[in-house]
């Protein structure tokens, strides 16, 4: 690689960017930098920078669509991750986040040699691990899942997910538009989603808003009779295990008693 | 010399034009007349009668004075404290002696006697309101008024001073004016909350405010003023609309991905004057950007301070836009 560091500035006003490009020009002597690419949204940045090759990403943290912490997190799960250096004007919360979790950070007004010292520093270190990120979030719940696919990301709201069913080392994604693979454990989406999502099955979680009711199914020949979950948007009917049917008679108001 | 920075409380005459004022004389004086039926008749069963009977005598002279005194609320206006409360005893007088003379029941000695309770139950009327006026006197609401005072964001005051920093090198001129804006929202941000001010000068502020804006987040913020029929010179708190304005964009444009339209229209109605500010309505993301509500009820209870019952702010989701309206008096600023 060539002693240029290539960097992609993320912020959605312009002036920051500008700013920050000055700023890394008036410090090229003694750190020489590229910008590989920048972008003025989350989701923007998720599309383009796995073709930029960028080492470190400077990120504001308050921008539309997606979170930069959340963001960050989705980047984890790139082959080549850049190192990310949040940049925030105030948020309190989230600069007692990075504290805690080493993670590094500007504030905005940004002075030049700050920058220096962060990029030398996120250099040194790399990115950031995927718990560190985590914990930084506080334990609220992600917008997005993150699918992986090759070196690119795609994000599936977790609002448009139906249900979830895993199957071997994989979690299937369900949305109206389609299925995903993501390789998370269920329990632990379980567990962040508690709100939205409710198990119906050992190997499925359904997203709450989308059950439309409850099916009773007559048992064949050798197979018991049992219920089902009757979806919001798809055709498709998932089994209920006995020992979830006594607590997800309670999610519908009118579900059969 | 007093060594405490004193405000003497400015005594004004009770205004009967502002609903409040007019709603609380009505209230008091039928409580009055209810206490004295409690008082006179021993049995519970009766009480209600007697002050049936009692409120047939009194309760056309009050309203009759309460008319009179809406209309004559222009002229009180201009009067001293002292000066007006005897004309408002004076038209209380008038009035309970025409109506006793209309209903038919004239004699001399009733009449005194009407005349007596009449008085009295003024001037322990303006006595209350009097004391209502004390306890929410801008003296005394000071406190409270500089706690309620707007407070600039400081996530807006570090974004644009590094929106400034950006243009000191590549546009010089538009740093110049950007800094010359700030300094003046800074200045009105720091002035006394407790001043009214003059609608054309609120309105130069916050264009001042959206130009800050603008710099910093570009095309994401379209701006559109409509501001032909406001009335320039009607008296308004200082920094009720710039806070406002400020949400529409923190809550409305900034977490948008697309374009952000905002609205402002200032009009007068009549006598009142009629402020919509209209921005993108956005689901609040979970945790985020709160606070919206604590804003709304400080500008609340600023034009409270300032209006009693007579101002609105109202709050509203149509459409997808967001809609906050400011009713309040039109009021000529000296």
């Amino acid at each position: 690689m060539s002693g240029e560091l290539r960097i992609y500035i993320a912020d959605d006003e312009a002036p920051a960017r500008a700013r920050l490009k000055e700023l890394l020009s008036d410090i090229r002597d003694e750190l020489a930098t590229t910008v590989v690419g920048e972008s003025a949204s989350g989701l923007e940045v998720i599309e383009r920078l796995p073709g930029s090759a960028a080492q470190v990403l400077l990120l504001d943290i308050q921008m539309p669509g997606i979170g930069g912490i959340e963001l960050a997190r989705h980047l984890c799960a790139l082959e080549d991750a850049p190192a990310v250096i949040f940049v925030t004007a105030h948020d309190r919360h989230a600069v007692e986040a990075f504290e805690l979790n080493a993670l590094d950070y500007l504030m905005k007004p940004v002075r030049a040699e700050r920058l220096a010292a962060a990029l030398k520093k996120s250099l040194a270190s790399g990115p950031a691990p995927r718990e560190r990120l985590e914990r930084a979030a506080g334990g609220g719940a992600r917008e997005f899942f993150s699918v992986a696919e090759r070196n690119r990301i795609v994000l599936v709201p977790v609002s448009e997910v139906l249900f979830l069913k895993a199957e071997l080392k994989y979690v299937t994604l369900r949305t109206k538009a389609g299925e995903h693979l993501i390789e998370e454990p269920l329990v632990s989406i379980e567990r962040e989603f508690a709100a939205r999502f409710v198990r119906v099955h050992r190997n499925c979680l359904v997203a709450r808003a989308a059950i439309r009711g409850f099916e009773r199914v007559a048992g064949g020949s050798d197979e018991e009779p049992h219920w089902e979950v009757v979806l919001e948007g798809v055709a498709e009917r998932l089994p209920v295990s006995r020992r979830q049917w006594p607590t997800l008679k309670g999610v519908l108001p009118e579900s059969p008693g | 010399m007093p060594s405490i920075r004193q405000n003497p409380i400015p005594e004004s005459v009770p205004d009967f034009s502002n609903l409040g004022v007019t709603a609380r004389a009505l209230v008091a004086v039928n409580l009055l007349a209810l206490f004295v039926a409690l008082l006179t008749e021993p049995d519970w069963s009766n009480t209600l009668a007697a002050f049936v009977m009692k409120a047939a005598l009194f309760e056309p002279a009050l309203l009759a004075s309460l008319t009179m005194l809406y209309a004559a609320a222009p002229w009180l206006r201009r009067l001293g404290y002292w000066s007006g409360c005897a004309l408002i005893i004076a038209v209380v007088l008038a009035c309970a002696t025409a109506t006793q003379f209309v209903l038919g029941q004239f004699s001399a000695a009733d009449l005194v006697r009407t005349l007596v309770l009449a008085a009295a139950t003024t001037a322990l009327v303006l006595a209350y309101l009097r004391l209502h006026t004390r306890a929410h006197s801008p003296a005394l609401a000071e406190a409270r008024l500089q706690a309620l005072q707007a407070r600039i964001r400081p996530h807006f005051l570090f974004n644009s001073l590094n929106a400034v920093l950006a243009l000191i090198r590549s546009d010089p001129r538009r740093a110049e004016r950007t800094l010359e804006d700030l300094a003046e929202l800074f200045r009105a941000l720091m002035s006394d909350g407790r001043n009214l001010v003059r609608l054309a000068d609120e309105i130069a502020l916050i264009e001042r405010y959206a130009a800050i804006e603008q710099l910093r987040l570009g095309e994401r913020l379209r701006m559109s003023w409509d501001l032909d029929q406001a009335p320039v010179d009607a008296a308004l708190p200082a920094l009720v609309l710039q806070p406002l304005l400020e949400n529409a964009i923190y809550h409305g444009v900034e977490p948008g991905t697309g374009i952000g339209d905002v609205l402002v229209r200032i009009e007068r109605r009549d006598d009142r004057v009629q402020v919509l500010i209209e921005n993108p309505w956005c689901e609040p993301a979970s945790g985020a950007r709160a606070g919206n509500h604590m804003a709304l009820d400080n500008i609340r209870e600023r034009l409270m301070l300032f209006f009693d019952d007579e101002a609105r702010l109202e709050s509203s989701v149509e459409r997808g836009r967001y809609r906050v309206q400011i009713d309040i008096p039109y009021r000529r600023s000296a």
